[in-house]
């Protein structure tokens, strides 16, 4: 489980102290796909990367799976973000190494022994389909297989959070979704926690069960998926349903036309 | 040209070598220190420490903003406190490498800095240590501007070392100076000339093909 509260982050700028978070509290259950949604500049790629302490929080707690990630020091931190796996939206894959070596990578830093490190890589390497890239350079490979490099690197160590921050946003939507497939397999499979931001409703649509809205800085509206559809509360979360409504109203009266779209 | 002439020019030549090399070598040493660490102390940086990183970067300048000539008188009694001796290449490689060294730190620093900070925070979600992503991340990600960066410092250690001869530090500088400039011996100062031309041809032609080379294996580029 993943438990959030009272977070809250600013930044400096010219004009003062900008409010970046303003009290964010989540709950998000172990095995949850959970989906933050925002559109730009809301603040949810700066909730996300507070979770693992990429940013600092002003004040405010982050507890994963019991730990209290707020509250370690810098080589508690290290060891505890090796049990959460982070991927991005520009894939971040070092150009310098193999697509073996950068799944490698974790297990180095980890420093797990030579066999035991190569028998993991693949392994993991099969379960994205990469089997046959490990000695390819990541300039190789398309959009969605650098993604897929980036899972499987995150997931090398077993990790038991996934943050994703906007990771099908730089691909088409061919690649989104079979993306998006095989994090829901994953998540089937091994049972872990997925953390999501996204501006896209087909991501939230495919695989995520449970939700938050954010706007401005703050949690607007939490609840499932279904229910941000079909009742959506805040003014945000009617914004982001009323485009799909929108056409869906469009097709019902093209359709009672008896048009052809 | 008289045989004792080819004699002086080979001795020259050596002692030019002699003199970059080992400048370049420790220069390298000191510069990457330097680069390094202006690098990771930067606000933001993996290591950040914004006033020693200040500190670090006012000392290049005020060394980098010396001629290099009066850098070389300024650096004598520590070159005669480390090798017994002001005059000579030995010496020289004393004033070369001090002084060659913030300017490689500098345009290692930059090199380091294209370093994607997505690539870092990659590196830093999975817990890697400083070290870890200095040697890992910064350093390989950054080779190739390095490799670039370095060749446009082994060249600029190339030109020093001409300037050193002027005030005893021996190698084809000091040559052109003696004969070419004090005893108008065109020839010898020709000769020179086209033979640090020649060094400093090497040097780019070899860094920009490691630097190719290395490219081409990353990307698979022609």
């Amino acid at each position: 489980m993943i438990l959030v509260e009272n977070l809250t982050k600013s930044y400096k700028s010219s004009g003062g102290p900008v409010t970046a978070l303003e009290n964010i509290n989540l709950r998000i259950q172990k095995g949850d796909i959970f989906g933050i949604i925002g559109f730009s500049g809301a603040g949810k790629s700066t909730l996300i990367r507070c979770l693992n302490r990429l940013e600092e929080p002003d004040s405010g707690t982050v507890e994963i799976e019991g730990l209290r990630i707020t509250d370690l020091d810098e080589k508690e931190l290290r060891m505890a973000r090796r049990k959460i796996g982070m991927i991005f939206q520009q894939f971040n894959l070092l150009d310098s190494k193999t697509v073996f070596q950068n799944v490698a990578f974790p297990l180095k830093v980890a420093g797990v022994p030579k066999p035991q490190l190569a028998e993991r890589v693949r392994e993991i390497l099969d379960l994205v389909q990469l089997g046959d890239k490990e000695n390819v350079y990541p300039s190789q490979l398309s959009g969605g297989q650098k993604q897929r490099v980036g899972i499987a690197r995150a997931l090398v160590n077993e990790p038991d959070v996934l943050l994703s921050d906007e990771a099908t946003s730089a691909l088409d939507p061919q690649t989104t979704y079979s993306t998006l497939e095989l994090l829901k397999d994953i998540n089937r499979q091994l049972n872990l926690t997925i953390v999501l931001i996204t501006h896209e409703l087909d991501v939230l649509q495919h695989i995520c069960r449970n939700m938050a809205v954010i706007e401005k800085g703050r949690i607007v509206e939490t609840g499932t998926v279904d229910k941000f559809f079909l009742q959506p509360e805040s003014d945000t979360a009617r914004r982001f349903v009323s485009i799909i409504d929108h056409y869906r109203r469009e097709r019902t009266v093209l359709e009672g036309a008896g048009a052809g779209i | 040209m008289r045989d004792d002439l080819v004699e002086l020019l080979v001795e020259g030549l050596q002692e030019t070598l002699f003199m970059v090399v080992w400048a370049s070598l420790f220069a390298l040493l000191l510069g990457s220190a330097l680069g390094i660490t202006l690098v990771v102390t930067e606000k933001g940086g993996i290591l950040a420490a914004p006033r020693l990183n200040k500190v670090i970067g006012t000392a290049i300048n005020a060394v980098r903003s010396l001629p290099f000539i009066i850098l070389i008188v300024l650096l004598l009694p520590l070159a005669r406190l480390i090798v017994g001796t002001t005059l000579g290449p030995t010496a020289a490689i004393v004033s070369l490498s001090i002084g060659a060294a913030p300017f490689l730190g500098r345009i290692i620093e930059n090199s380091l800095k294209e370093v994607s900070s997505g690539k870092i925070e990659a590196a830093k979600s999975v817990g890697a240590s400083p070290w870890t992503i200095i040697l890992r991340v910064l350093i390989p990600e950054a080779l190739p501007a390095l490799i670039r960066a370095v060749t446009i410092g082994v060249i600029a250690i190339t030109e020093f070392t001409a300037v050193a001869g002027a005030i005893g530090a021996g190698g084809l500088g000091s040559l052109a100076i003696r004969f070419g400039y004090q005893r108008f011996r065109e020839d010898i100062l020709i000769a020179t000339v086209i033979l640090i031309i020649l060094i400093v041809q090497i040097i780019q032609w070899s860094g920009d093909s490691i630097a190719k080379s290395v490219i081409r294996k990353r990307f698979k580029l022609e």
